[in-house]
């Protein structure tokens, strides 16, 4: 019990003397760069609520999730036609090992060219970085694909597209996630590259514009904002992703229980 | 979870099935040259990839492309090498004590999903637009799988294993040389693997945004001055750099860790 109670109060007391600290050594700094967190925090209130929030947070996670949301219809698509197919999957292994490597924020020079500067560019390149962890994971789990559970459904005569839909797809659902987990934060990390490189709004492209004109509350409130939506967003996505796969833990707990 | 992994394209390749891969290869190339020779896309747009690989064939004589290669590469290893030296300690020390583990959870969960690249500014603003802020970049964004998987590794050590050494008389280090560690391998390895690309997307990425000497600035600058070969080009170069680091890690890893193959599945969990 008292154990319990210590790891408890550590838990909370940890971050609390953290933030505690930052705030007594920055209202002491005489840094021009780190200002005091108070001030940090009242620059945040002005600036992100509510005023600024159509202006930047809005258009930023539109584009965010424009870009995640093609990236997962067109990798799992694609994912699902490579791991039902062998042939398929070999032929195009090492184009896609070759274009997955690329650095995406490397990509984003190439966009411009091809699609100008715009949301259209923005939304492609969160895109193009969503789609590669998604597509393996969609590959790999349905290539790695328990072959009883298959050849089961082949057996009573389960008519391909309803073996894809209700055998395969759940079976390798978990991986996917996973997959789009990973996506997800590098789509924020793609998403706020873009704005810095060429935008007119957008949260990266506040945080820059703040740094260029010497605003550094503003600057540091931004990068506060930014690192609760990256919390924020990968919070919810666990959430929805325990809910999605519910019957999966329960399935493998008993699974497992009766091994 | 990286490369398609060896289970999806299978151990054994029939001989025509070895052909595939190559032949993949070659028609999306030719795919891609017609379409801009016959201009379907604008080759000033997309040029022909026969003119990418000319303008690439041309760089390998510069001393300045060599130069940007070698900047990018030195900002991803002197960072993916901090990374480690800070992490994996760290990874240890708070992975091996309970108390550490619960007092520390909630500032790294809340650190850790913060993108790096929102630290941009900070960084330049502290130092400047040279290779400083590209390190100070790498490290802080590739530390973090490499924290994350020496934890995991860490708390995942074997406990019949630890008390069979126990049993035997070996003291805590040396239960924490012969059970822990290798027992955390497979975890560090896999972390190594993916920090090492994080390292390579954030040393180009503070070239790209910061201006900082390397590949990432190159194609940057081929790009504002219309040089749509030689970006394209670059783009390449990257690409090729990537894939070789990413295969050289995967075939390390394999050959360290062949006797740990049990635990590969698990890599792809966390």
């Amino acid at each position: 019990m008292r154990r319990r109670l210590l790891a408890a109060s550590l838990e909370l007391g940890v971050p609390v003397v953290l933030v505690a600290g930052w705030w007594l050594w920055s209202t002491r700094s005489e840094s021009f760069y780190y200002p005091p967190l108070p001030d940090i925090l009242s620059t945040f209130a002005d600036t992100w609520l509510f005023e600024r929030v159509a202006d930047d947070v809005l258009p930023s996670l539109a584009r965010l999730a424009a870009g995640f949301t093609i990236a997962a219809i067109f990798g799992i698509g694609l994912g699902l036609a490579l791991g039902l197919s062998r042939p398929a999957r070999l032929t195009l292994a090492p184009t896609v090992e070759f274009l997955r490597a690329i650095p995406t924020p490397a990509l984003i020079p190439v966009a411009i060219v091809l699609l100008g500067i715009g949301d259209t560019m923005r939304v492609t390149i969160i895109a193009t970085a969503c789609v590669w962890p998604i597509l393996l994971n969609a590959i790999d789990g349905v290539a790695g694909i328990d072959t009883t559970l298959v050849e089961t459904a082949r057996s009573y005569r389960v008519r391909r597209l309803d073996r894809v839909r209700w055998v395969v797809l759940p079976a390798a659902l978990p991986q996917i996630f996973a997959g789009m987990r990973t996506s997800l934060s590098v789509g924020i990390l793609v998403m706020v590259v873009s704005e810095m490189e060429a935008s007119t709004n957008g949260i990266g492209f506040f945080v820059l514009q703040s740094q260029r004109t010497f605003a550094i509350p503003e600057m540091w409130s931004g990068i506060l904002l930014l690192g609760i939506l990256g919390y924020a967003l990968n919070f919810g996505f666990t959430r929805i992703e325990r809910r999605v796969l519910r019957w999966h833990r329960g399935w493998r707990a008993s699974a497992l229980g009766a091994a | 979870m990286s490369a398609i992994s060896r289970r999806a394209v299978a151990r054994r390749l029939s001989p025509p099935e070895r052909s595939y891969g190559a032949l993949g290869v070659v028609g999306t190339v030719a795919a891609l040259e017609l379409l801009t020779r016959g201009e379907v896309v604008a080759s000033r747009h997309f040029p022909p990839p026969s003119a990418t690989f000319r303008t690439l064939g041309g760089l390998l004589d510069s001393a300045e492309f060599w130069g940007d290669v070698g900047s990018t590469l030195q900002g991803w290893g002197a960072g993916l090498a901090l990374a480690f030296a800070i992490a994996v300690p760290l990874g240890v020390t708070i992975g091996s004590s309970a108390v550490l583990y619960r007092a520390l959870r909630v500032p790294i969960e809340f650190l850790r999903p913060i993108p790096s690249v929102a630290l941009i500014p900070l960084v330049i603003l502290v130092y400047g637009s040279g290779f400083e802020s590209k390190l100070f970049l790498v490290v802080f964004g590739a530390s973090w799988p490499l924290l994350i998987q020496t934890i995991y590794g860490m708390q995942d050590a074997d406990p019949l294993a630890l008390d069979t050494a126990r049993a035997f008389g070996l003291g805590p280090v040396a239960r924490f040389a012969r059970v822990t560690l290798p027992g955390a391998a497979p975890y560090i390895a896999t972390g190594l693997r993916i920090s090492s690309s994080v390292a390579l997307v954030l040393a180009v990425t503070a070239e790209l945004v910061i201006g900082a000497d390397g590949l990432g600035r190159s194609i940057s600058l081929a790009q504002e001055s219309a040089a749509v070969e030689l970006m394209y080009a670059l783009v390449v170069v990257t690409g090729i750099v990537g894939w070789l680091l990413s295969s050289a890690f995967a075939g390390a890893e394999r050959r360290v860790l062949h006797w740990h193959t049990a635990h590969r599945r698990l890599e792809a969990a966390p």
